[in-house]
Order: C-alpha cells, then structure tokens, then sequence
C-alpha cells in the first residue's frame, strides 16, 4: 500500500532535489544557478524532463547493447530496493525485516554492477577507467561501511532498522558511536560516488567516467540512482545514529514522520554543501584513505565497542 | 501451492541461468548470468527460511566474489581473438569424458536424494534468524570459523608477499 506513494515521491523528491542541489551551488557559489522556468526555477525538473524525454535516446554502436540497457536499470532499481526496508515512522514501513540492514549492504554491493557493467558496455576508454576506479572505490569502501554499522548493531542487538531506532529512545547512537558515524559516513559518500569522491566520473580527466556514453532518459536514469543514493544514504545516517522519528519529549508536537524528514533533510545539504566546499582528493589518496586509515579505525571501533557492551552486561 | 511456486520458480531460474553461465562465449554475460543464479540461490534461501544467509548470499556472493571476477574480465578485455581461440581448444569430443563423470554424480545425488523422507518440505520450517546463525557459528562450529579465519590470515599474507615484491621491482626500476 505504501510502494506506489513511496516510489512516485521519491522519484518527486528527485526531481526537486537536482533542482535545489543546483541552486543551493549556485548561493554558494555566488552564481544564480536555474532560476527562470517556475518561481525561483521551481519547474527546472520539469524543463529537464521533457527535455531528455525528447533527446535521442542513443546506443553506442561499438558496445554490449544488452549490457549498455542493463546497466542504468541497475543502479536505479538497487537504490530504490532500499527504500523498501526503511521506516518513516513506527509504522511506515513496507517490510520490517529481521535483516533489513543486510538488504541495504546487499543493494548497495549490487549497485556496484550498474556503474561497471555502464561503464564496460560503452567500449570507450574513458568510460572504462571510470568504471575500474568506480568498482576498486565502491569494493573498498563497501567493507568497512559494513564494519561501521556493526557497532549499531552490537548496541541495538538486531539488524532491524524498527529495532534500531527503537533502542536510541535513551540516547542517540551518535554519542557511543561517533567514530562509526564518521566512517560510514565517508562510506556512504563514496558508495554513491558524489563529490569529493566522484572520481569514476571525475569530468576533468575522464570526460564523464562511466557514463560518458549515455544520453537521453538512461542517463536520467543514472542521475536519478544517484540522487536516490543520497536520500537512502540519508535516511540510513538518521536511522542508526539520530534516532530516526524520535525527537525529545518537549518537541513531540509534530508527527514522527515530520522529524524524520526535518532530519534527512539537513543531511542531504550536508551532501550537497560537501560537494560545494570540498575538492576532489587523488585516486590513490581516495584508496589508502579506505585501506589504512578507516579500516583500522572501523576494527578498532568494533573491537572496543563490543567491548563495552560486554563489560556492561 | 504458492508455498511449491515460490520454490520452483527461483529454483528454475537458478537452473537455466546456471546453465547459460556455463554456455556463454562472452564472458562478461556469463558473469551476470553467475550473478542472477545467485540471486536466485538467495531467494531459495529466504523462502526456505533462512534469510540471513539470503542476505550474506548477495553481500558476499553476488556483491563482492562477482564483482571482481567481472573486475579481471573488464582488464584483460578479452576481444573475438580469445573467443575464437577458445572455441579451437574445446572441440565437442572434449565434453565426453567431464559428461560421462557429472553424469554419474547427478545419478548419486537423485538417488541420495529420492531416500530423503517425503517430509521434509521447506516453507514449513522454522526461521532461522541472524542470532540464531551467530550463536551456532560460535558454539557448535567455533572450530571451523578458526580454521577458516586461518585461512583467510593465510591468504592475506600471501596477497601482501604477492603485492610487496611487485612494488619493490618496480621500485628498482
């Protein structure tokens, strides 16, 4: 019952959200941004639209046509996936499942195959170097954004996100779990390669990485994938480590589903401020980053953690 | 009779990718035909009442084994040459002998499996969460995860020793 509005609001929010991305640039960045069709550029999404809709919707002649179609489907639908597992509010959730956080690693690692399957099918130089780095990225960071959360669920004692947010009424998970949120944090980010860690795109060396072949409504596709991994991305930061739906008693006026919002809402301008301020680190900076420092970091936090919680018992 | 469809269908699926994984001459197709009969071993799991494992199927399986599987596939980009080449190496008189063994190893397991009991049906099973598979993992089979963690220090060290002497050629150099 509640697939079809979650699925069509969230494709909504997409639409909304290229727009506000590109205009939050723009204050930032002492520009303009899309500001003509609708108030303040409203309807830019809508522009765009028909726009893609009416391009020619081409396949490179040179690559895997199967592969080349697959791929954006791919990355749209594995993110959309997730959505299926994460609750808005106590009882808004298609699918309270005993290993809902497993079903978001296992989308998340399936993702994988969209942006390298995108970037092989094109047979195009530039599209394969991204999808190389995309896959070492989205492998690398894969493992520890698994261990990150781990200290969540050590705590909470489930891998049910209802369960999850249900264990914060004392006290959020940020507080013991700074150094997870941190981690998964940076992860999220590099799962959903969004500056500063867009590096299977990085225009200025590889044209556009991976999806430098695509045009038309599968490049939308791409888009919007990628602008459902941050509001996934989001979601899951405020479930395990901001309570999720639930706010201090004397804030209670709201329904649980509005806060819920508020707080996704902040991170995904956290996002969009990050890829406004940050550049772009090297690839092999990127890569020793993951393997040296927060994998480390991700045992250590999970060693400690479950040392804690046994000393506490 | 949705409980027997729920089984058949992921279970054909399985069977026909499985068979495509191993008739493909593009390789890369064949890995995403690995990656669906995965996919589909996964739902057979969930159905049967294991979802954990479902889960760890799909993470580790499908999202990281094939992964770089189609890693390697996409590096050496092997083109028609390989294709052609590969084709001269497996002449039809090669699948005599590996037909004639898999054949005498399906006829022992149908007949290993026909002395199961009748009642052994899946969907009637009792759900065995994530705890569950922890407390097992770590009780009964405390032994196997060691050893298998062995195994894995093992073949780290080898990567590194693998790695180590690759960058110091090319440190010389």
């Amino acid at each position: 019952m509640l697939i079809l509005p979650l699925a069509v609001g969230t494709l909504l929010a997409v639409m909304f959200l290229q727009w506000w991305e590109r205009r939050l640039l723009g204050w930032w960045q002492d520009r303009r941004g899309p500001n003509r069709v609708g108030w303040f550029g409203v309807l830019q999404g809508v522009a765009d639209g028909i726009k893609f809709i009416t391009k020619d919707d081409w396949l490179p002649p040179f690559g895997d046509r199967a592969l080349f179609i697959l791929a954006p489907v791919i990355v749209c639908a594995s993110m959309m996936f997730v959505l299926a597992v994460i609750p808005f509010a106590p009882d808004m959730v298609i699918a309270d499942l005993n290993i809902a956080l497993l079903w978001f690693l296992a989308m998340s690692s399936l993702a994988v195959y969209g942006v390298l399957l995108g970037g092989f099918a094109s047979n195009n130089k530039y599209a394969l170097l991204g999808s190389l780095r995309a896959a070492a990225q989205m492998v690398t960071y894969e493992v520890f954004m698994g261990l990150s959360i781990m200290g969540v669920v050590i705590h909470a004692g489930s891998f049910s996100l209802v369960d999850i947010v249900e264990a914060q009424a004392d006290m959020w998970f940020i507080v013991p779990q700074f150094l997870g949120f941190v981690i998964f944090f940076l992860a999220g980010l590099a799962e959903s390669h969004r500056l500063p860690f867009d590096l299977p795109e990085a225009e200025h060396e590889l044209t556009a990485g991976f999806h430098t072949e695509y045009s038309g409504m599968k490049f939308v596709l791409l888009m919007c994938g990628e602008y459902v991994a941050v509001i996934v991305t989001s979601c899951l930061l405020v479930l395990l480590f901001f309570g999720g739906w639930l706010v201090p008693e004397f804030l209670d006026f709201l329904p649980p589903v509005v806060w819920f919002g508020a707080k996704v809402l902040v991170f995904v301008h956290v996002f969009v401020l990050l890829r406004a301020a940050i550049p772009r680190p090297r690839y092999d900076q990127l890569m020793s980053l993951g393997w040296k420092i927060l994998l480390p970091l991700t045992l250590v936090n999970l060693l400690a953690t479950g040392f804690f919680v046994l000393w506490g018992t | 009779m949705t409980d027997l469809l729920l089984f058949w269908i992921p279970a054909a699926v399985a069977l026909v990718s499985t068979g495509l994984v191993i008739t493909r001459r593009n390789a890369s197709h064949a890995l995403i035909y690995l990656v669906v009969s995965l996919l589909a071993i996964a739902v057979i799991f969930f159905v049967l009442g294991a979802p954990f494992a479902a889960a760890l199927e799909v993470v580790i399986y499908a999202g990281a084994i094939v992964v770089l599987f189609l890693f390697v596939v996409m590096m050496l980009n092997l083109g028609q040459s390989s294709v052609l080449r590969e084709s001269r190496w497996l002449r039809p008189g090669m699948w005599v002998l590996p037909a004639v063994l898999v054949t005498a190893l399906l006829l022992v397991m149908v007949y290993a499996l026909a002395g199961l009991p009748d009642n052994t049906t899946m969907t009637k099973g009792v759900m065995v969460g994530p705890q569950a598979v922890g407390i097992e993992l770590f009780g009964p089979y405390l032994l196997a995860v060691e050893l298998a963690g062995f195994l894995l220090l093992a073949a780290l060290v080898g990567a590194y020793h693998l790695g180590r002497r690759y960058l110091e050629e090319r440190r010389e150099a």
